[in-house]
Order: C-alpha cells, then structure tokens, then sequence
C-alpha cells in the first residue's frame, strides 16, 4: 500500500529520513571504510600510528602483510576458532536452560507468567560489569563457593574455577541467558495450546508431540535467541578478562590487546575485518536466509 | 480539475484500474451513482472492491482512469482535500482521544469556530445515540458503539459521500440487524450518497438501492438487489447472490420469447421464458432458485410447468422453512426450499420419499454455461 | 502453575537462583566490615560512607549519566524517525542500505563497534581538528550510535502492530500528513518511545567496551572506573556500590512495570 509520496508537503517527511541517514553514514558505515583502509596500512611509530593510504609522492601504498601475518601465525587461527567454539557451547547451554525455562514461564498462569517475565528481565536492566563482578565473588579460591564447599567437607583444598574456561562459559551463560529466554517465550507464548493436546489426542506421546510440534514451531524463536547470544559472545571482552586465564585468548580480548598494549592499529583492524567477514557477515546472512524459508513455509 | 464529467452523475468513475505489481486488482471499471443513493459493492475477498472504495477515499492512486464528484475530477486529490468520508472496517476510532475529541477531531482541522464545533458535535452525538458519552474513551465502548462514533466522525463533516468499508462485519448478527435499519433511517434524514462494500449478499440487498457485483476487479452487474437477484445477468452473479440450481443443456427450439432446451442432467427438456433467445443447438444453462421449486407429493397436472421425478436425499428444518435435497434419477441433486406455512409437529416429507418437483417456465432463467 | 511438569518447574527454580543468587551474595558481602571481600568480618554498613566520600566515583557516575541521557535522547529521536520512515514512507531510494545500517549496530560486537568509531574520531581529528579531546561528546556520538538502531526496532514493531486505518481515517477527516504524525502516530508510538528511551539510558550506562574506546585520558566513565577496580579482584566498595546500582534500577523496573500494569487495566 504506497503512501501519499506525490503530494506536495513531503519536505519534513525527506528530513525525518536524512537526519538518521547522515548519522548512519557518518558514524556507522565510514568507520567501516576507515578500518578496512587502516587493515592495509603498515603499523609506525607515530601519531597516529600507521601509515598514510598515500604516500608522500601520491602513490598508494597498501600492504596484506597484516592478513598475511593473521593467516600464518596459528595464533590466531586458533583463537578464532576458540572464540567461535566458546561461544558457541555456550549458545548450545543457553539453549538447553534458556528453553524449559520460557516453556514454564510460557504455560504459567497469567498473574505468575507477568511476575516471572519481569524476574528474567530485571538483571538485563542491572549492570552486566556488575553481573559478571558479581561471579568473581562466587568462584574465587576464597570465594563463597570455596568457603562452602570446605565448610561442608566436601574438599579442604579450594577449588580451582575462577580463571578457567569454566568461569567463561559460567560467566556468559550468565550474562546471556535472558537473551536466549525472552525471544523464546515470545514464540511459545503465540504458539496455540491446542496443538499439542491435538496431537495428544492423535496418540503421540508428550515426547512426540514435543518434537513434532513445540520444537518444529518454537524455532524461529531458537534461531533469534542464538543469534542473540553467539555474535556478542565471540567478541566478548569483559567475561575472559574478567574470569577467565591469561592464557584464555579470545578474539575481543586479542583485539583489545593489539590495539592498546601493543598499539598496533593496524593489526587490530585487520582482526576486526576478519571476525566481520568471517564470523558477522556469515551468521547474518543465514539468519536472514532461515527467517525467509519460516516466512515462505507459514 | 477543469475536466467535467459528461453528464449528470454525482459519482462517476472512469475506466479506473488498479494495478499492484503484476496484480491488477481493479481492472478498467466504470460506474455512475446518483446523489443520494445507497450503493453498494459486493463480492468475494480480493474481488478489488476494497482497493475501488480507497481510490474513491484517495488512499492508492490509481494506476489509470478518472474519478469524478459532482463533477470535479477529484483524481488526483489528497484524501484530505476530498469532501469525501470513510468509515473504516476497524472503525479506526483514535484511542487517545474522547468520543468528543474523535468526533471533532474532522471540524478541527477545518479550523471552525469553537461553538460550532461544539455544537455540530452534540448534535451528531445526539444523531447517534451516544449524547452521554462523549467523555468516555473508546476503550470504555461496546464494538457498536464505536461503530457509531466512527460513523458520528465521519458524518459530522457534512461530506457529499460517505464511503462504508464493511460497515456491519465486526458486529454480531443481532446488532448487524438492529444497525442495517438505523444506517438506512440516518442516510435517509441526511440524504448524504453512501458508497458500501461488503462481502455480505444480505447486507447489500436490505441496505442498497443499487449493487455492483464485482469478481476480479470487474463488475459483473449493477442493479437494483431485484435486478441482480432475479434477474442475474451470468452464472457467476446467480451463484454468488443467494442459491441456485442448474442445468446444462443445449438449445433445441426458441420462438414467442419461450425456449426449449434438452438437458442430460435432468434426463428431459426445460422451457424457460426468454427476451433474447439463444440460437437453437447452442449451449445454455437453465437456472432456477430453490424457492421458486414447488414439492409435492403426487405430480401436478400442469402441463405448462417443469416437472422432475426424484427421492429426497435430505431435508433441513429452519423453523421459518424447509430444505430439501432431492436427487434425480439422472443423479443430479436439486435444492428446493418451502415456507413451513402449517404448524405441524410433522415432517411434510420425510427421507427416501418419492417427489415431485416443479417450477413455471417463467420462474427459469437462461444463462450462458 | 497448569501443565507445567515437575522437571520444568524444577529446571524454573534452578535458573531463577542461578540468575539471583550471585547478586545476593554481593548485597550480602557489601555489608562486610572486613577489608577482605572474601571474609566476613561482621556487619557493617562503612564501604556506603566510603562510597560517598569517593570523589572520583562520583565524578564517573555524573558522566555517566551525562552521557546516557543525551545519548538516549539523541538515540530516541534518531530512532523514532528511522523506525518511521522505514513503516510508515514506503519505498524511498537506498532504503535497503538504511535497513542495512540501521539493524547491523545491533549484531556488531562492541569491540569492533569501539575501534571503528575511535579510528573514525582519530582520521576526524586529524582532517578537521574536531573532535578536539575524546570524552563526553565522543561516547555520547558512540552511544547514540548503536542505541538508536534498539529505539528504531522497538518503534518500527509498534508501527507494525498498528492498525493503520487510524492515520488514515485521521487524513480522510482532514488532516494533512505531518499534522497526521503529530496527532495520530506519535502520541500512539509514545510509550514506545519511551521504552525506546529507557533502555537506549541503560545500554549506555551499561557500556564498558565501546567508552573505553572512545573516551581519551580522564573521560572515565562509572563501568569503566569500576573495571579497573575489579580487575585487581572483589573489592568491598564495589560490593556497596553493587548494591545501591541493583537497588535503584530494581526500584525503578518494578515500579515502571506496576504503572504499566495499572494503566492497562485503567
């Protein structure tokens, strides 16, 4: 249904488009350019520190040594796919908790679904710094766990969890979780009771009808709350800082690193580059993909 | 806006086509409505009489053709610039406003004096039976009552037309025909042209002087709901507006306005009254509606009429009349209704009863196949 | 609690002490009186006196502040004008671009959001001169940036939600378009807006990675004061300050989700 386009006063109507256009251009697609341009510098010591696209003779100097240098050193292949593999363990957990979960706030009654919906939203509201502090309390060697656990007699030497992949995969299925919870319960909470109980009725097992039916409808509910969770968790800084090891190099913490403490700019562009090309571009696409075949199939 | 329309019509609508895309959803149709009447434009979902009724309001632009009111071309107005009102499906009623504030929401923007605001608005209020609640928010109203707001608000702008898009559908049926009489009595005291569209055959024929049948973006027919009923131009108008059945046949002889026509489906020849009579040895279809069937027991000794042998295969009691569902010894299965004129605890006709059906040759219409 | 089974009313109970028991235990330690976050040393309520005697916490939580207002309310109007023009004016050209960077903020991690707005703000200063110093005014730009795609969102499915014969029966009664918006759409949007509003607030005070980007020496932002607080280890003047933050939003969510409740049975 086409709107009002050929009538004259559309001045304020092009104003509301340019003003957040502009903005997004300025702000969100020309750093863009500015990093993919800086990925092919070479890093000096300068201010800024890397070299200009064009030399001092006008002609372009670009160099791959940077892409070069991420494809060679096994250094960063493997925290790539460390990173995309943490978070993706961590996705699967969220998932495996995130979902009885919205399934039991989904079929609670109304008064109880409201008080429970609003218990998952209010950490989101609370500071995820604070959130993630909150664990290194917990998992420390003199941390209450610890402290417990020894009380109890269950073991008189602390456990060792904080600072290991464990306090990272605690720490952000922690952090992550209402994102996994509350774009399921959207889903479950549309989905028609009824079916379940007809497919009951047909003689399928709650297990069957599970499969055959929740699971089948809830999964646009399951890919948006993936989507939710993996891409934030494969660039995560603050967790692995945080909880996890020095030895636990994550690719946003890498990144952090060659630009700060190593102060190589261009470096630190060209990891940019690739976890966008590699990892955001490529989730993205599949999203968009999967949420067009749901929309072709309803 | 110097083009006149050619003649006197208040609303005429020139070969205006719709096309979305690929889809063309009205297809070069053409109308002309009277000032003051009650129109209405009937037909199945997607039948393009929705997008019709918004190129009037001026919602879509049309692809190509003309509108005219009172003789202006108002084609290329804005919907604000149209001395044109619209009562929507949803009613449209604003949320955030009073039943006041909706209503004066039109004489606002015509930037009127207060008092005359104030005044046009209680009196329309009052027009629809809602003077005590025009503080009320409209989620403090019944779907009727809100049906008489959007009405009220559009009203009170004094428009030439007043456009209706399914104006009874959200209601329930008891509602639906308590209102169907009271729109008709208001169109009646203001003697404003309404423009309806609806989807339902009843509607359109209790309410309207006239009804375009539209299918695909075309009218079918435009007539009087006598017209359209009676005297269905095709077999689509016949079979949309109320039931009817038909028999395939061919043509054997056609003279004094009286034609015969050889059926297989009946197992024997039809006579049905007709003006233009179809050329011998054509094909036609012979149409009759159920309650013009008689049902009897015994065979009528008419021999002017037509008269069918078959069992009935099953009945319907409706308090006010009967259905019946009488199977032919050809297999074909004709519908016949009957007022229940006694008050009888008896079945008149009972399953698997032999019967006679039968009709004048002038209740019969003869339709291309 | 009908048709709930037992393992999920007890998967339920697991993740509700899994999400709340970390936060109790901070409220509980922040009135530890040992300078050992880890033994309780008594009660005590002295780290909330040292709290307020901290002149640079102070200083971090009023930049913070400074910021996440102006960038929620740069963020709402930027985001209320896309989220409509995207529903509301048909197609316009580079639309599909406008789509494009108006959802990607959304899925970018912080870090490359951070070091992409930074190197912009460096080349800036180098070509214009502007900006000047990185501090208040970048990580408000920074902000204002990936909230406003949030706003846009929740805008655009309000819009869609909308019954659209409202604005036009509001034209067909008289009304030309922009006083239409001022009338009809944006009173209906408001709460969206609003919502818009309140949590583009809480994604920049929530910000830790793309502020320290973007900020330059001395622009400290509260998380990034307490990051480098914590980063030595649990501290007990964090643990109160913990519990003042958790105290106050929950005050606030709580009481936004009873007025909520209250005006939609109103």
């Amino acid at each position: 249904m086409s709107r009002q386009t050929g009538h004259s006063d559309t001045t304020w109507q092009r104003i509301a488009i340019a003003l957040p256009y502009l903005w997004l251009l300025i702000f969100f697609l020309a750093p863009f350019a500015i990093i993919l341009k800086i990925s092919f510098a070479d890093p000096v010591i300068a201010m800024p520190p890397f070299t200009p696209t064009f030399g001092d003779d006008g002609a372009l100097q670009i160099t791959l040594d940077n892409y070069a240098f991420l494809f060679t050193d096994k250094l960063y292949a493997v925290t790539y796919l460390k990173s995309v593999l943490m978070a993706a363990s961590a996705t699967a957990l969220c998932l495996l908790l995130g979902f009885p979960i919205a399934y039991g706030i989904a079929r609670a009654e109304p008064e109880t679904r409201n008080i429970l919906l609003l218990l998952i939203v209010l950490p989101f509201w609370i500071s995820f710094l604070l959130r993630v502090y909150a664990w290194m309390g917990l998992l420390n060697n003199y941390g209450v766990i610890n402290n417990l656990l020894m009380w109890a007699g269950v073991t008189d030497q602390p456990l060792a969890m904080m600072y290991t992949d464990f306090a990272i995969y605690i720490g952000l299925v922690y952090s992550y979780l209402p994102f996994m919870i509350l774009p399921l319960y959207a889903t479950l909470e549309r989905m028609d009771l009824d079916l379940v109980e007809a497919a009951q009725d047909l003689g399928a097992t709650s297990t069957v009808a599970f499969w055959n039916i929740t699971w089948p409808l809830a999964r646009p509910g399951v890919i948006a709350g993936c989507l939710l969770v993996f891409i934030p968790a494969t660039g995560e800084y603050v967790i692995p800082y945080l909880l996890g090891g020095p030895e636990s190099l994550l690719i946003g913490r890498v990144l952090f690193d060659e630009f700060f403490t190593n102060r190589d700019w261009p470096l630190a562009s060209a990891v940019a580059i690739v976890l966008i090309f590699l990892v955001v571009i490529p989730i993205v696409l599949l999203q968009r993909n999967q949420a067009r075949a749901t929309e072709n199939a309803a | 806006m110097t083009a006149r329309s050619s003649n006197s019509a208040f609303i005429e609508v020139r070969k205006l086509s719709k096309h979305f895309g690929d889809f063309v959803a009205v297809d070069a149709v053409s109308l002309k409505i009277e000032r003051g009447e009650l129109f209405s434009i009937l037909g199945g979902s997607g039948c393009g009489k929705t997008t019709l009724l918004r190129m009037l309001a001026g919602f879509e632009t049309p692809t190509s053709g003309q509108v005219f009111l009172d003789g202006v071309d108002i084609t290329n107005q804005p919907p604000y610039e149209r001395p044109v009102n619209m009562m929507f499906q949803s009613y449209a009623v604003f949320p955030h406003m009073t039943v006041e504030q909706n209503v004066a929401y039109g004489l606002k923007k015509e930037r009127l004096p207060k008092e005359e605001t104030a005044s046009r608005v209680r009196e329309m209020l009052s027009l629809v039976k809602l003077d005590d609640f025009g503080a009320r928010k409209p989620n403090q109203l019944s779907g009727g009552q809100r049906q008489r707001v959007a009405l009220a608000r559009a009203l009170v702008k004094k428009p030439k037309v007043l456009l209706l898009d399914e104006p009874l559908a959200a209601l329930d049926k008891k509602l639906r025909e308590h209102t169907q009489f009271e729109l008709m009595n208001i169109q009646d005291e203001l003697g404003i042209t309404f423009v309806v569209v609806t989807h339902d055959q009843e509607e359109a024929m209790i309410l309207s002087n006239r009804i375009a049948v539209m299918e695909k973006g075309r009218f079918e027919q435009i007539g009087t709901p006598k017209e359209v009923y009676e005297f269905p131009r095709n077999r689509f108008v016949a079979d949309f507006i109320g039931t009817i059945n038909t028999f395939d046949g061919v043509v054997q002889n056609s003279g004094d306005g009286i034609v015969t026509v050889a059926s297989d489906e009946c197992g024997q020849s039809l006579r049905a009254l007709c003006d233009k009579p179809p050329k011998n040895g054509s094909d036609v279809c012979i149409a009759v509606r159920p309650e013009k069937i008689f049902i009897s027991q015994y065979k009528p000794d008419n021999h002017e009429d037509a008269c069918l042998e078959g069992v009935v295969e099953d009945l319907g009691y409706f308090g006010n009349l009967s259905l019946y569902r009488i199977r032919l010894a050809t297999g074909k299965v004709v519908q016949v209704s009957s007022q229940n004129r006694r008050r009888s605890i008896e079945r008149s006709f009972d399953w698997d009863d032999n019967v006679y059906i039968s009709w004048r040759p002038r209740s019969a219409l003869v339709l291309e196949p | 609690m009908k048709g709930n089974s037992r393992f999920v009313i007890s998967v339920l109970a697991f993740g509700y002490a899994f999400l709340y028991l970390p936060l109790l235990s901070v409220i509980v330690y922040s009135f530890n009186d040992s300078q050992l976050a880890t033994v309780w040393g008594g009660f005590s309520m002295r780290w909330y006196g040292e709290l307020f005697k901290n002149s640079q916490i102070i200083d971090a939580l009023m930049l913070s502040l400074k910021v996440a207002v102006s960038a929620a309310t740069m963020a709402t109007l930027f985001g209320t004008m896309a989220g409509v023009a995207l529903s509301r004016f048909g197609r316009f050209r580079g639309r599909n671009l406008f789509t494009g960077m108006i959802t990607s903020p959304m899925v970018m991690p912080e870090v490359i959001t951070g070091l992409s707005l930074l190197l912009l703000f460096v080349s800036l200063q180098q070509l214009t001169g502007w900006p000047s110093q990185r501090g208040y005014g970048t990580i408000t730009i920074a902000h204002t940036t990936f909230a406003m795609a949030y706003v846009a969102v929740i805008v655009q499915s309000r819009l869609a939600a909308m019954d659209e014969s409202l604005e036009e029966a509001a034209m067909d009664l008289g009304g030309r378009p922009f006083r239409v918006m001022i009338d009809i759409t944006l009173p209906l949007i408001a709460p969206a807006m609003l919502a818009g509003w309140l949590l583009a607030f809480t994604l920049s005070l929530d910000d830790l990675v793309i502020a320290s980007f973007v900020s330059g020496p001395g622009g400290s932002t509260l998380p990034m004061l307490i990051f480098s607080k914590v980063k030595l280890g649990v501290t007990p003047d964090i643990n109160a300050l913990a519990t003042l933050i958790m105290l106050f939003v929950s005050a606030g969510v709580v009481l936004a989700w009873a007025i909520g409740r209250r005006m939609q049975k109103a």
